[in-house]
């Protein structure tokens, strides 16, 4: 009987994933669209924000149980990135909600647990603490301890994060390090707008809780070319962006265009760069970062938080696990300082262009 | 949309706070000497599980001293020199200004000793100043300068004054009401018969740890009186639509509230007084400080895409919390108008020196970019950019 259940359980899944387009079946829906649409692609010049916004339509326009809700969402958002949602999906799919983000994850917990699409947006990555136990304790672990009967794998949280030059205390921080510590969630971070565009439908669709956080200094500062049909980029899948030989950089987010600055700066003193974008944190893609530092055998990370206990931290203990023998010289950390992060003293505190050029110079000097 | 909504029904309630049919009140039932000042029409209180009313009239001093105070913080907290200063860049991060919400903090100063303590969100100048602090502090510390009351490293949204219990100062909204509770429950160990004013708005009157707050104090019977400046909007939400109950004052369920027209100095003065009596013998009650904010929720907001500037304008003409007291002196013979204009060319005089003043104050030492992560003395190692280069050994 119960297996029976479990039978006609898994084909009605199966059923629902086909039709809701879960990213199970990414890589393939990937290259079929990409036939499909190889003579009518179109891309324009987009802003991160717009991007965002593109990716959003997607989602709501293809999955009619799909709900963006937050604050202040309904007229756009503080950085735009819902204008236009609620206009063409209405009030019952695009709404706001009051000032509480433990609320506000805990209904997306909720919705979600009911088969639906909850993208949820907490306004600054920095308030996002009052809702880290739902996160961690509720979305996180949702799955497993009910034994696969439930699950909140439609729930998507957007996060604005990282500094942005003025944002001070509560403004800035970047606060993936305590996500990337709990089994159960992805944490994904885009670089640039058609990669968030990308990632975010991955994201929207994947069949596991996701945090996204966007890098908000980018959300007007970063232009580019984004195509304007509906694409995923593969969760989990860290791209080279700049091949080299001597030192392999990883990095995510915004941090990216410091570290390309810096690279290029290397360049003109001989020192040729692997830049790596880890896209996803968790989980995240050992085994591209391993064939680099393998190619190269010195590794530097860099990201914005502090360097206590940061991402880097996880990334620089697999690899040496990994790649002891293979090691020219120590994993160099390049990252933020280890306070608050500050107001006027944030020049200071930030993993700068020159930081990295110094660390890139030393370990390959070791 | 949702302007319709609001020309309709909240605007008028903004413009007219309380009951629609409010009685015009002369006050002339004098109960003690000096003769009282009768005044111009006052709204009763609304409350919630108790009885509080309109005390008489209140003495000519503190009509002017109130005048004095309202407009320095008006001219320092509000419409004049802080947008001047962030167009220069010269103040950076975020400033959140409270012109219009003035009498909130000049009535609870007009009712409360040094004491007793205060505690508020990130709309905190004009409650420093209140606090003792002087203009050239919150220039500073605007700007971030070394002369700041909190050194320069907090800003706008921190400001601290511990000789005058002021707790700042908070930029995430919600998270010191349970704070502000905790110093009344320090208070009431101490028996000093003190009280904390915890202030909160009305988008944060939707947090939980409110309500976590509430239970406790109730519970404890804890001397906290928890005030909930409802300006209307939660940055660029309008209560209604981010509240199911908009009358803030009724939230606490089993802790009374007392509904207080903001705009008016006197009657949050009144109100305060009734409500520090109050706690220090039966526990925490909220009050709800009907106010307004002529500018929008901080300087990255125009104040106007989410209302009408006609609102704007019209609570400014109507209720006014300076012209009120201004309005009350001179219908008395108080003071000459000349004398109170001479009084605010004073006011701009003092301002414009410490905005100087502040512009000479030097930033903070690169060292103290280290400085009060720990106590001082416990000599842990922090790691600057790179793990191996640069290590400081916090001070």
């Amino acid at each position: 009987m119960a297996s029976c259940l479990r039978r006609y359980g898994r084909r009605l899944s199966v059923s629902i994933c086909e039709k809701r387009e879960l990213s199970t079946a990414c890589e393939g829906k990937v290259i079929q669209q990409q036939q499909q649409q190889q003579q009518q692609q179109t891309a324009k010049l987009l802003n991160l924000c717009s991007a965002i916004n593109q990716a959003l339509h997607l989602a709501l326009e293809t999955d009619p149980r799909s709900y963006v809700f937050g604050e202040d969402v309904s007229f756009g958002g503080v950085f735009r990135c819902t204008t236009g949602l609620t206009e063409r999906f209405g009030k019952n799919r695009v709404f706001n909600t009051p000032l509480c983000e433990q609320g506000i994850v805990g209904f997306g917990i909720g919705l979600a647990a009911m088969g639906n699409r909850a993208i949820a947006e907490i306004q600054f990555a920095d308030y996002i603490y009052p809702a880290f136990d739902q996160i961690v304790n509720e979305a996180a672990k949702f799955r497993y301890r009910s034994g696969n009967q439930y699950d909140c794998g439609g729930l998507t949280i957007r996060a604005p994060y990282g500094a942005v030059g003025h944002g001070g205390h509560y403004h800035s921080q970047s606060p993936e390090a305590f996500f990337c510590h709990v089994p159960g969630i992805k944490v994904v971070i885009p670089r640039s707008p058609q990669q968030a565009k990308g990632l975010l439908l991955s994201c929207i669709r994947d069949p596991n809780p996701v945090v996204f956080f966007e890098p908000k200094w980018l959300y007007r500062l970063a232009v580019e070319e984004v195509p304007e049909h509906d694409y995923m980029l593969p969760l989990s899948e860290a791209e080279v962006i700049r091949e080299g030989s001597d030192i392999t950089l990883v990095g995510w987010g915004a941090q990216l265009s410091i570290m390309e600055q810096a690279c290029t700066d290397a360049e003109k003193d001989g020192i040729s760069c692997e830049l790596i974008d880890l896209k996803t944190l968790i989980p995240w893609d050992k085994e591209t970062v391993e064939t680099s530092v393998r190619k190269t055998g010195r590794l530097l990370i860099s990201h914005e938080a502090p360097v206590t206990g940061g991402f880097g931290a996880e990334i620089s203990a697999s690899i040496v696990e990994r790649c002891f023998l293979r090691l020219e010289a120590p994993v160099a950390r390049v990252c933020g300082l280890d306070t608050p992060f500050p107001l006027v003293f944030e020049p200071f505190y930030m993993p700068t262009k020159n930081k990295i050029l110094d660390a890139i110079k030393s370990t390959v000097n070791y | 949309m949702a302007l319709a909504h609001l020309t309709s029904s909240s605007r008028s309630n903004l413009l007219k706070p309380s009951p629609p049919s409010y009685p015009t009140l002369i006050l002339s039932a004098v109960r003690s000497p000096p003769p009282p000042t009768p005044l111009l029409s006052r709204l009763p209180f609304r409350s919630l599980l108790t009885n509080a009313s309109l005390l008489p009239a209140p003495s000519r001093p503190l009509l002017k001293s109130l005048f004095l105070s309202s407009a320095t913080w008006l001219r320092c907290g509000g419409w004049r020199s802080p947008p001047i200063l962030y167009k220069a860049k010269l103040i950076r991060g975020f400033c959140h200004l409270y012109d219009g919400q003035e009498a909130v903090a000049v009535g609870m100063e007009a009712a409360i000793t040094k004491k007793d303590c205060i505690i508020t969100a990130y709309r905190d100048h004009c409650t420093f100043v209140g606090r003792g602090g002087t203009l050239l502090e919150v220039f500073s510390e605007l700007m971030g300068r070394q002369a700041g009351c909190s050194n320069g490293k907090g800003g706008s949204m921190h400001f601290y004054r511990k000789d005058a219990g002021f707790y700042g100062g908070h930029g995430i909204v919600g998270a010191q009401v349970p704070l502000g509770c905790g110093l009344a429950f320090a208070q009431k160990y101490s028996k000093g018969e003190t009280v904390t004013f915890a202030l909160y708005g009305d988008g944060a009157a939707n947090q939980g740890q409110l309500f976590e707050a509430l239970n406790i104090s109730a519970l404890w019977d804890l001397p906290v009186i928890l005030i909930c400046e409802n300006n209307h909007y939660g940055m660029g939400t309008a209560e209604w639509r981010a509240s199911k109950s908009p009358a803030y004052y009724k939230r606490g369920d089993y802790v009374p509230g007392l509904k207080v027209d903001g705009m008016d100095a006197l009657a949050v003065k009144q109100a305060c007084k009734f409500a520090k009596e109050h706690v220090l013998r039966n526990g925490p009650i909220i009050l709800e400080m009907d106010t307004y904010r002529y500018h929008g929720h901080s300087m990255s907001d125009p104040g106007s895409t989410y209302r009408t500037r006609d609102e704007i304008s019209g609570v400014r003409q109507e209720r006014d919390p300076i012209e009120r007291i201004r309005k009350v002196i001179l219908a008395h013979d108080l003071a000459t108008e000349k004398e109170l204009k001479d009084f605010e060319k004073e006011i701009r005089k003092e301002v414009d020196q410490a905005i100087a003043q502040a512009k000479e104050s030097p930033m903070p030492e690169p060292s103290e970019l280290f400085a009060n992560v720990y106590v001082k003395g416990l000599g842990t190692e922090a790691f600057g950019a790179d793990r191996k280069e640069v290590r400081a050994v916090l001070p």
